[in-house]
């Protein structure tokens, strides 16, 4: 067994859960991200507060966690390339975004910010879920296994080094920030 | 009021570094959607009777609706935005937003339907992609996951068309 820094366990692993959703909760409402305007304008191209965020989130986060996992400090949590079940969800995920405004967490964050069309949001995903849940035995047998890759990573997937791909993502993360300041002067 | 928004690269960078400290401390990933879908087993218990929730393979196995680690992670969201609110003087109750009501009008009523939709639409997707933009979005492409670029790059393409679609009229703006 490898040693890692999770020592964390029981009652303790809980209040661990409360106090990283409050700083999650919190980051989220600085970040301006619980506001229907900015998470819709980001789809039409007229405000990049999301991506810069998400951007610096991804970019950060992967290198320190890749650092923390080349020590055998952190774990990784690779979840399952299922082609057609997380294209067609991604692709169901989308059309739920724009027609509500907020995803899961932002929504979340944004009824504690006092955002009826959340709670509402919130109500109807209570029933998506319920819904998911009852389609669960036909989807397992017919869309999970469509195209079914298991976990896959990037750098596996271009057969290129660790090293390689993380340079790749800061370079692309530098890029887009440079395109949407671009956008951003125009206007 | 001043503005309560922090610079979106801090905010980044700060959600980044919660990362880390998820991943090592309690080796658990930043995630929003399985917790919903564990409340959704909860919601549904009074309607299809506690047996019916227990003996579905979906709630027995995957998403067990009790208190743990994503659930209570949820509750923490809550307090944390609403901490920030408060702190800022931005809580207030409302339904309103610039891009829809250019484009639908002000009606409450047709808002808080179509919110009740797109949640219903949302969470499904979340739970067929196995993920959301936080659990693949951010999670998942941080550990440069082949799933979590998928679900960005196709739910981001999708957004975009829907935007098009349901908003189409107020880009002018």
């Amino acid at each position: 067994m490898h040693l890692t820094l999770a020592f964390l366990t029981g009652t303790g692993l809980l209040w661990s859960a409360i106090g990283f959703g409050i700083l999650f909760g919190f980051l989220l409402h600085r970040g301006g991200v619980t506001d229907f305007d900015i998470i819709v304008r980001l789809f039409q191209f007229r405000d990049f507060t999301v991506i810069k965020v998400m951007m610096t989130a991804i970019a950060v986060g992967g290198v320190g966690i890749a650092l923390l996992h080349g020590q055998d400090l952190a774990k990784y949590h690779i979840k399952d390339l299922n082609l057609l079940a997380v294209g067609l969800g991604a692709a169901i995920f989308g059309v739920g975004m724009v027609l509500l405004g907020y995803c899961p967490g932002t929504g979340l964050a944004a009824i504690a910010t006092g955002r009826l069309d959340a709670l509402a949001g919130l109500a109807g995903m209570m029933v998506g879920g319920i819904a998911y849940a009852l389609s669960f035995d036909w989807i397992a047998a017919n869309v999970l296994p469509v195209g079914a890759y298991g976990k896959v990573r990037l750098p596996e997937l271009l057969g290129q080094p660790e090293w390689v791909c993380y340079a790749g993502l800061i370079a692309m993360a530098a890029g887009i920030f440079a395109l949407v300041h671009k956008a951003e002067a125009k206007k | 009021m001043k503005n309560p928004r922090w610079n979106p690269y801090l905010v980044g960078a700060l959600i980044g570094l919660l990362s880390i400290l998820t991943f090592s401390i309690v080796n658990k990933p930043l995630g929003m959607s399985t917790g919903l879908a564990q409340a959704s087993g909860a919601c549904a218990m009074p309607f299809l009777g506690a047996d019916k929730v227990a003996s579905n393979t979906y709630w027995a196995k995957t998403a067990i609706p009790t208190w743990d680690y994503s659930t209570l992670f949820l509750v923490g969201t809550v307090i944390g935005a609403f901490l920030s609110a408060l702190l800022c003087g931005a809580f207030k109750f409302t339904a309103d937003s610039t891009v829809w009501t250019e484009s639908f009008g002000p009606s409450k009523t047709k808002r808080l339907i179509a919110a009740f939709l797109g949640g219903v639409i949302i969470l499904y997707g979340a739970r067929l992609a196995d993920g959301c933009t936080s659990g693949h979005g951010i999670s998942g492409c941080l550990q440069l996951a082949a799933s979590g670029w998928l679900f960005f790059i196709v739910m981001f393409a999708s957004g975009i068309l829907t935007a098009k679609l349901l908003y189409g009229r107020s880009t002018q703006a």
